[in-house]
């Protein structure tokens, strides 16, 4: 998420940055089913606050069983043998995502301006890094809308045998508050394509910019039903989507905890299909023969970027002897060097954290790697009067028994580690219920290959961190997911495979 | 001039007919007025995003075939000036270019910016269609401006998405392909859709990264030229694409024979698809795909939706003038509904408009060129004299401009001219048949192989006959079904390689096999 392209691209890469929008207006708060706005059926409403202040910014509807079951029966119509999304070329469905992509792109300030305070996120983060990845994926997954090709298939026997690949049907997406617009375009943009149906829960802590995204999917012209938004807790509405037996298929991204209850859920119910992206413990392994500055650079931004909230967060770096103590010593200088401060004003750096469980949390776990021996070599508390900040914090001399460098802490502290060889380092690497990323800094082809093979994680980077864009696959080994988002496997999660198999009178080559 | 009157219509009818993927747009979609005198801004010859005249200052002048006047002079492009094209296509193809080190979304990006200006000025384009070919007007607005549109956004998605492989290869090897661009990439493009043509030939050049020089057919220079500016503005670099209108023998021969041309592509006859292939053969083996000329054989079987096979036939042959290289030109129809479906094509083919492009009754306008006019009638006098059976048409059908009344002729043998070769007018030939076994033979005996379909309601026949045909595309119970997702390209002399579809970016790459020494393997 950090770089996009190489410097020299000769593409425009990022537009210039406007001043956040002063006077943001919050015009949608609703349940959205059906392209219309409802109150939740319970009459319920929760609070919605600005992490950098803890203020109340407004109150959102809070969609229960009640509403997930308007929600999907909408979906389920709208799904329907026959219906208008059903009937749709599949190029016009990808017309439709290029659509929402202009939009996007038409109420980009808008959109930046509600994520920076409502998610915490530099605003200028928001507007050039997560608004740009968002209308990149939406034209990438445009384009794929037409070309899902099934296959013919030379079967044994006097029979024609072809594969259709159809939409799964109504698919829940639940989605996490460390990036709610992109997560939001990663979930819907691969299920429209494919022509299925969505039941969207947000995050509760950042619901308005899914929300206000309702309101774009209706302009663009997805019909009623196809796109259904209902804003609420994980254990009402999030629980009710997982455990609903008319609900196709549940993509989640978000805590390993949680994922393990929708898998229990999908398997309680209906045998729905599950694709997880949950958390991370990746390790950035740093060789002697790096480039120094490089390995700094990206060492500090692949832990550092949105205030440490990635799931992909380097946060166990593995540093090799020789370049121990002066990659130390330029990590603290990287992290010291730090404005924290309101999200929306330029040169501020770093933002709040989400709210104060994980404020809380991640205070505790910094608490635990004193206590357990890591040396604190800057940072370690809170930051200003008010708001979730937490000061930029580097742990050194960690082991992998400690608890920071084994549970995902999701704030801004780095873990610096030592090693000495190639075989020590990818066992410990591996050593981790966690798979999602991991990276190598390193001059050396044969170690790049190496390592390039040999890591249990779901992206290797080598010699960058956190560079991702629509076209690549990204999704866990082991307990940090299933299944692939992003990338053309991200599209078999959101299909059906069906075999047509045809008697014929005789075959011929 | 003719039997129509000028009359403007804000709403087309006709295409509504055809019955293919283009009813829906015709059914919804308004049309605006057309200018049938639109002004002509670009005539010359398009290198590194300029204009310039051709190095010998000659021009040739394009003829408006529904009048025989002359619209305006072109640039004539010859040697030197593909010579100067293909210097730009280079440089502009060099290591670290602007349009190597692109990314490929970005490609795609432009791709679909290029869309959105020729949506922008799509009226503009189809009057400049209408002019320069004489094709119906409503038919360039609603069906060739609408398939490029789409044809350009659809390669505008493949642009990141054209995968190369890792490759579990023996040993202690690390494996991988690229899919690089082949490079600079000759195109020469026919005039029976000089848009589309260009579209497609763009697309998936474009898409996969390599840099174009293209000839446009003499007859129909205006349009292609126009889009060059609209390249321009979409902000693709210079270079990138070069437009050259010329004639075939000289700038047509240069770009074939060029030694530093990396691949060539060639839409049109395949008398000068042989041509196109020799040369590359006695230059530097450079690429070719070709597609070709066709006789297309279209079977209607007894049990066939009669209504609906009479009008699809209809549709299959007469659609653009008869100008179609898959036009369904072997109408072989099953003994026993013969006379009734002969009866009832004539019937169709007499009703068939005939008259000024741009009225919105008209059907079908004149032919491209006098040339065509005076071959197409002499194939009928040639069908007339080998004894087939002239049920209508068969002249002229207008006092000027390369009119030509729909033909019918029935009674139809194997042997005849007209039964083996491509006419390329608005002549169709109706052939019997008795068994399946026998009309599959008889549709494959041809050196032909672009198109054929089949029209029956039995599953059993329709799998059969579909796989017993030898050609690239089969319609069942349809014709004419085009959409970019689909690959289009012939079987024996109708050509060589693929166009659209995924299929059709492979003519576009070279796959690089890079192989890596690494210390251990592991799965």
């Amino acid at each position: 998420m950090k770089k996009q392209g190489s410097d020299s691209n000769p593409a425009p890469v990022l537009p210039a940055l406007p001043e956040p929008l002063k006077d943001l207006k919050i015009k949608y708060t609703k349940i959205f089913i059906n392209n219309e706005w409802h109150d939740s059926v319970s009459g319920k409403k929760f609070e919605v606050f600005n992490p950098a202040n803890e203020e109340k910014i407004c109150e959102v509807e809070e969609g229960d069983k009640a509403d997930v079951d308007k929600a999907v029966k909408a979906a389920r119509k709208a799904f329907e043998l026959g219906s208008p999304w059903r009937t749709m070329d599949a190029s016009e469905r990808g017309r439709l995502l290029n659509k929402l992509a202009d939009l996007v792109e038409r109420d980009r300030l808008i959109l930046a301006t509600m994520e920076a305070i409502d998610g915490g996120k530099l605003f200028s983060t928001a507007y050039l890094m997560d608004l740009g990845a968002c209308i990149k994926t939406l034209h990438y997954c445009a384009g794929w809308a037409d070309k899902i090709h099934g296959r013919t298939v030379p079967m044994d026997g006097n029979f024609f045998t072809f594969t259709r690949h159809e939409p799964i049907g109504v698919c829940g997406q639940i989605i996490p508050w460390n990036f709610p617009l992109v997560m939001f375009i990663w979930k819907i943009a691969p299920a429209l394509c494919c022509g299925n149906t969505v039941v969207v829960k947000p995050a509760e802590q950042t619901p308005l910019t899914a929300l206000y995204m309702g309101s774009l999917i209706k302009e663009a012209g997805f019909p009623p039903g196809v796109v259904n938004i209902v804003p609420g807790f994980g254990p009402t509405a999030g629980a009710a989507i997982s455990h609903h037996m008319d609900v196709d298929k549940v993509a989640f991204t978000g805590s390993t905890e949680v994922g393990k209850l929708i898998k229990e859920a999908a398997g309680k119910s209906n045998l729905k299909r599950v694709t997880l992206e949950l958390g991370g413990k990746s390790p950035n392994i740093i060789f002697a023969d790096a480039d120094l500055d490089t390995a700094v650079e990206f060492a500090h931004v692949g832990l550092f970027y949105h205030q440490g909230q990635c799931c992909i967060a380097g946060s166990r770096i593995f540093v090799q002897e020789p370049i121990y103590d002066e990659f130390v010593r330029r990590s603290i200088e990287r992290a010291k060097n730090y404005t924290l401060g309101n999200p929306l004003l330029p040169g501020v750096q770093q933002g709040p954290q989400i709210d104060k469980e994980q404020f809380q949390k991640i205070l505790e776990l910094i608490e635990s790697g004193k206590k357990e021996g890591a040396k604190l070599e800057c940072g370690g508390g809170p930051w200003g009067d008010k708001g979730y900040f937490i000061q930029p914090t580097v742990f050194s001399d960690v082991t992998d028994d400690m608890r920071i460098a084994k549970e995902e802490i999701f704030g801004p502290v780095q873990q610096i580690m030592k090693f000495k060889t190639i075989d020590e380092v990818i066992k410990r690497a591996n050593n981790t219920t966690y798979g999602l990323a991991a990276a190598v800094f390193t001059k050396d082809i044969d170690k790049a290959l190496t390592f390039a093979a040999a890591l249990q994680a779901g992206t290797v980077w080598v010699n960058c961190y956190s560079a991702m864009s629509a076209q690549c696959p990204f999704g866990g080994f082991k307990m940090s997911g299933n299944g692939r988002e992003m990338g053309e496997y991200g599209l078999h999660e959101y299909t059906e495979v069906k075999t047509v198999t045809i008697k014929i009178p005789q075959k011929n080559s | 001039m003719l039997r129509t009157a000028v009359r403007v219509s804000r709403l087309c009818r006709g295409p509504a007919r055809l019955g293919s993927p283009f009813s829906a747009a015709a059914a919804s979609s308004a049309i605006p007025a057309p200018n049938p005198r639109p002004d002509i801004a670009c005539n010359k010859i398009f290198i590194n995003n300029e204009w310039h005249d051709a190095v010998s200052k000659k021009t040739f002048p394009s003829i408006n075939p529904a009048t025989g006047e002359v619209i305006c002079q072109v640039a004539e492009g010859d040697k030197a000036d593909v010579d100067k094209a293909v210097k730009a296509a280079k440089a502009a193809f060099q290591l670290g270019s602007p349009w190597r080190r692109m990314d490929a979304s970005h490609r795609g990006k432009l791709l679909n910016r290029l869309a959105d200006l020729i949506e922008r000025d799509r009226a503009y384009l189809a009057a400049l269609e209408t002019l320069d070919n004489g094709k119906p007007y409503s038919i360039s607005y609603l069906v060739d401006l609408d398939m490029v549109v789409k044809c350009l956004r659809y390669f505008a998605g493949w642009s990141d998405k054209f995968h190369g492989k890792t490759i579990p290869l023996d040993g202690d090897f690390f494996c991988y392909t690229r899919h690089e661009p082949v490079g600079v990439c000759g195109q020469i493009i026919p005039w029976n859709f000089p848009l589309l043509m260009q579209a497609w030939k763009l697309g998936p050049a474009l898409a996969t990264g390599n840099v174009v020089v293209m000839k446009v057919a003499e007859q129909t220079p205006l349009s292609a030229l126009y889009v060059a500016n609209l390249i321009k503005e979409a902000g693709f670099p210079p270079g990138v694409v070069n437009i050259i209108p010329g004639y075939g023998p000289t700038a047509g021969a240069a770009i074939s024979s060029h030694m530093d041309v990396d691949k060539v592509a060639f839409t049109g006859s395949t008398e000068v698809g042989h041509l196109i292939q020799k040369a590359a053969a006695e230059s530097n083996l450079k690429r070719v795909t070709l597609e070709l000329g066709g006789k297309s054989p279209n079977i209607i079987m007894s049990d066939a939706d009669m209504d609906w096979a009479v009008d699809q036939a209809h549709f299959a042959l007469f659609f653009n003038q008869g100008q179609c290289c898959c036009a369904g030109s072997r109408t072989y129809v099953q003994e026993d509904i013969y006379h009734e479906f002969v009866e009832r094509s004539v019937e169709k083919a007499k009703s068939r408009v005939v008259g000024n492009p741009f009225d919105f009754k008209t059907e079908q306008g004149p032919q491209v060129d006098e040339e065509q006019f005076k071959k197409i009638l002499g194939y009928i006098s040639t069908g007339k004299r080998e004894g087939a059976k002239l049920l209508c048409g068969g002249n002229p059908a207008a006092d000027r401009g390369y009119f030509i009344q729909p033909t019918v002729f029935g009674d139809v043998q194997d042997n005849m001219t007209i039964a083996r070769e491509e006419i390329f007018g608005p002549v169709m030939q109706i052939l019997k048949f008795k068994t399946i076994e026998e009309v599959i033979e008889r549709a494959n005996d041809s050196k032909y192989g672009l198109a054929a379909a089949v029209f029956t309601k039995d599953l059993d026949k329709a799998n059969y006959v579909s796989h017993g045909l030898r050609a690239g595309t089969v319609w069942i119970n349809c014709y004419d079904v085009f959409g970019a997702q689909a690959p289009f390209g012939g079987y024996k002399a109708s050509g060589n390689g693929r166009e659209l579809g995924e299929y059709g970016l492979e003519a576009y790459v070279e796959v690089k096999n890079v192989t890596i020494k690494i210390p251990q393997k592991n799965s």
